[in-house]
């Protein structure tokens, strides 16, 4: 498909449970996908090479670089961002509410990365030392905090994972 | 930060792959985890006309034995990798090493055979395929050929692949007994690229008190992946002490030529080359005694 001479294609993908079908150029990346065909824009984006972090999604409950996909490679996956983690406007999840508790954010510009590689790393390891803790999220640069209060975070999200299961 | 226009190509088939890759030739790139490529393509580094996306040619991914060894096709993810109980087994220190590659987030896209073609002097797998004196596995619409690691990494970001030559897999030989391998590297934070880094494997003689041959390979010391030769040389029939692995480690000083850069002194990488290969030695043949580390 064509629009003043612009290959475009249809993908289909279900994004936070919920079925999609846009018509999109291949060099989009799915991290704009997201934010400007969506508006979702809870997934940040920082440095768009794949050094921050701040875009990571989940593509089939894997940890993955929105900036380092193309939308069109999303076709017929499933990907999860920030704006699916809590059930409903007042009732957030388990990481979120630890985020809160523990203040694990300043700015918040790194937290929407943060929440979903912590999300799939304690789906995989639900009870981790602050040492994996700190591998989990070697890949997310965060300004502000200093690290300290998001590994905190972290155990404790883990701690209430735990207790819901 | 936006890519340049491409012409984007899914093909199903292996086949259609090279056919497309034959036609296109330097007008395209493989897209394999997109993990180098992408950010390349973000900052326009790179402009090709056309991307060929490997992600669904499923005759590409999967692990499985051959010859005496492990094969991997080239699209298999480096998370995955990281998870298969027979590449811990079988090739323990490949599972050492693909643990260093990046951040989970960046392995999860990643790709064997993505990170062996881009062959940057820094990355872990080139160095551990070149350590087991391993081989890749090209396709062209030619035919197929085999090329050891040895000649496959060629200089900073060049290999032995033609443009329209496509790696299919990369293939681990089998240890030999009484071997055992160990992988150390020294990054400012873990999953960052290494300062420099090093895969050792001890083969004990039959009686375990001698080395029967010792082989080192560093990353990030120079334009590709190198062995230590002389080093390795030299330890041929040595006694399996500690002062063995502390001459090792001061001959691979005077033996490598790291170069300066942004990230480390010529002179720094030199000294840690030298520190990790004397423990790296030292694990290795502890986890040969073991048994361990084949
Ligand atoms: C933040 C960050 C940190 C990283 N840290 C590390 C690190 O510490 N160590 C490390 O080793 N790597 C690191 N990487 C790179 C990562 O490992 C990449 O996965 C890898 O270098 C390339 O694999 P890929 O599958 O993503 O390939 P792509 O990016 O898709 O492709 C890379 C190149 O190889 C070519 N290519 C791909 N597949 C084939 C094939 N089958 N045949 C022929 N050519 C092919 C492509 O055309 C392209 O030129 C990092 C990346 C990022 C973003
Ligand atoms: S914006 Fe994707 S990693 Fe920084
Ligand atoms: S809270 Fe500001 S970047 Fe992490």
């Amino acid at each position: 498909m064509s629009t003043n001479g612009v290959e475009r294609k249809r993908i289909r993908l279900t994004v936070n449970g919920a079925p999609v079908e846009r018509e999109v150029e291949a060099r989009l990346l799915l991290s704009d996908f997201l934010r400007h065909e969506l508006g979702l824009t809870g997934t940040h984006v920082g440095c768009e090479h794949g050094v921050c972090g701040a875009c990571t999604v989940l593509v089939d409950g894997e940890p993955a670089r929105s900036c380092l996909m193309f939308a069109i490679q999303a076709d017929g996956h499933i990907v999860e961002t920030v704006e699916g983690l809590a059930a409903s406007d007042d009732a957030l999840h388990p990481l979120q509410r630890a985020f809160w508790e523990k203040h694990g954010l300043q700015c918040g510009y790194c937290t929407p990365g943060m929440l979903m590689v912590l999300k799939a790393f304690l789906a995989e390891n639900p009870n981790p030392t602050e040492g994996e803790v700190r591998e989990a999220i070697s890949g997310n640069l965060c300004r502000c905090t200093g690290y300290q209060n998001i590994v905190e975070a972290a155990l404790e999200a883990a701690r209430l994972l735990r207790q819901h299961s | 930060m936006k890519p340049a226009r491409f012409v984007y190509h899914a093909p199903t088939t292996l086949e259609a792959t090279v056919q497309l890759l034959a036609e296109l030739n330097v007008e395209a790139k493989l897209l394999a985890g997109g993990q180098s490529l992408i950010p390349m393509l973000n900052m326009r580094l790179v402009r090709p006309g056309h991307l060929i996306d490997l992600q669904h040619v499923s005759e590409l991914a999967g692990i499985h034995e051959r010859d005496g060894g492990i094969a991997i096709g080239a699209m298999t993810r480096q998370r995955q990798v990281e998870r298969s109980p027979l590449v811990a087994e079988r090739i323990p220190l490949l599972a050492e090493a693909v643990r260093h590659v990046g951040h989970l987030p960046i392995r999860t896209r990643g790709t064997i055979g993505g990170s062996i073609a881009h062959a940057d002097p820094a990355a872990e797998l080139p160095g551990v395929l070149l350590a087991l004196d391993g081989t890749v596995h090209l396709v062209s619409v030619k035919g197929e050929r085999t090329v050891a690691a040895r000649d496959f990494f060629v200089d900073i970001l060049t290999t032995a692949a033609e443009p329209d030559e496509l790696v299919r897999e990369v293939w681990f030989p089998r240890l030999p007994e009484r071997s055992g391998s160990a992988w150390l590297e020294v990054a400012r934070r873990h999953g960052d690229y290494a300062l420099v880094g090093i895969g050792a494997v001890v083969t004990l003689a039959d009686d375990g008190q001698a080395v029967a041959e010792a082989r080192l390979c560093f990353i990030s010391v120079a334009a590709r992946p190198v062995r230590a030769t002389q080093v390795e040389a030299a330890l041929r029939g040595a006694p399996v002490t500690p002062a063995t692995w502390r001459q090792a480690g001061a001959l691979v000083q005077e033996e490598l030529d790291p170069p300066a850069d942004l990230h480390a002194s010529a002179h720094y990488r030199r000294y840690v080359a030298g520190v990790l290969a004397e423990r790296a030695l030292e694990l290795a043949a502890r986890r040969a005694q073991e048994g361990a580390g084949r």
